[in-house]
């Protein structure tokens, strides 16, 4: 299947679960059990997003300036930054740490 | 426009702030998005269609990372199992009249749902959803077709320090929820779980591991506490 299968049926499917909230009856809607296992997954799916952008290449570890980029992030969320200072600050890391000859 | 603003109710205010705050990084998204390797026209597909930014960047995440489009659409549907939950409690919150849901439910993400259930009374819970929601989509489309061929004019995206954003980006998402000592500890095991697995299996892969992972750490933790056998 090409990319924009993918991109097209991810879509579908993302739409899906948004109306599916919708349509599903209340009974079920009111286990606490649903949102906790919602919650769950969106924690440890971000983890691992968050780290395989951080230190994965491929099949394999790479500690590059990505990892200014996870502390520079890091600093600015503590000091309760905008998102979009966030992301610059995470940008501005890795770019300085690779002019600055780091891998 | 000082004006225009103090006539909106506060819900809309609200929402009008979050719209721009978080319409303004679909920028970033737009960027990102090409230099993991899509066109500018499944960016903004993406943005436009799927419109939840969480699962939007898991999947080009595992693109740029390597993976195939079959993990990336796993990572991303699964991210987007929280949007099903949104659509629960704004059913019950909000009471939608039948016709309204379709369009609803593409609006159902984390700003407007967080825009309406952060409401008092009924009709500020509507005006906060539209007004966020509608606000978000607008936004965040936009930015998304800037970034995307700024982002496409580039070049070497590294150089530019693009992959860092992408870290940044993800850590920003996953900080707000980070606030009490279960999450901290799932988010260890996640992150233990991605490292370990990353050499062992194809791109892509260790995203969903983490999630199998996170499943059952969530299903251990809540299981009633047995005596202890000694």
């Amino acid at each position: 299947m090409t990319l924009w299968t993918w991109v097209i049926t991810a879509c579908v499917a993302a739409y899906a679960i948004k109306l599916a909230g919708y349509l599903l009856p209340q009974a079920l809607l009111d286990r606490p059990i649903v949102h906790e296992l919602a919650g769950a997954l969106t924690v440890g799916l971000l983890t691992s997003l968050t780290v395989m952008n951080t230190v994965g290449k491929g099949q394999a570890i790479a500690l590059d300036s990505r990892l200014l980029a996870l502390a520079a992030g890091a600093i600015a969320l503590k000091l309760k930054a905008p998102y979009i200072v966030v992301v610059i600050a995470g940008a501005l890391a890795s770019a300085i740490g690779r002019r600055a000859g780091l891998p | 426009m000082a004006l225009v603003f103090s006539r909106l109710t506060p819900a809309m205010r609200m929402g009008t702030s979050i719209a721009i705050a978080v319409g303004v990084y679909g920028i970033s998204f737009g960027a990102l998005s090409v230099s993991a390797g899509l066109t500018v026209w499944q960016t903004c597909a993406l943005s436009a269609l799927m419109f939840t930014g969480g699962s939007q960047f898991a999947f080009i995440g595992v693109i740029g990372g390597g993976g195939t489009g079959a993990a990336a659409w796993a990572a991303a549907t699964l991210l987007g199992v929280r949007n099903g939950v949104y659509g629960m409690q704004l059913k019950a919150l909000i009471r939608p009249p039948a016709k309204l849901i379709p369009l609803m439910a593409q609006l159902t993400i984390d700003e407007s749902t967080a825009t309406a259930t952060a409401q008092d009374d009924s009709g500020e819970r509507v005006r906060g959803f539209w007004t966020a929601g509608l606000g978000v989509y607008l936004m965040w489309n936009t930015f998304t077709l800037i970034g995307a061929l700024a982002g496409d004019a580039l070049g070497d995206p590294t150089m530019w320090g693009l992959d860092g954003a992408a870290v940044a980006a993800f850590l920003g998402l996953l900080w707000p929820r980070l606030h009490a000592k279960d999450p901290i500890a799932l988010a260890v095991a996640a992150a233990l779980a991605t490292i370990i697995t990353l050499p062992l299996v194809p791109p892509g892969i260790p995203v969903l591991i983490a999630a199998a992972v996170t499943a059952a750490w969530w299903a251990w933790r809540r299981r009633p506490s047995p005596e202890v056998p000694e």
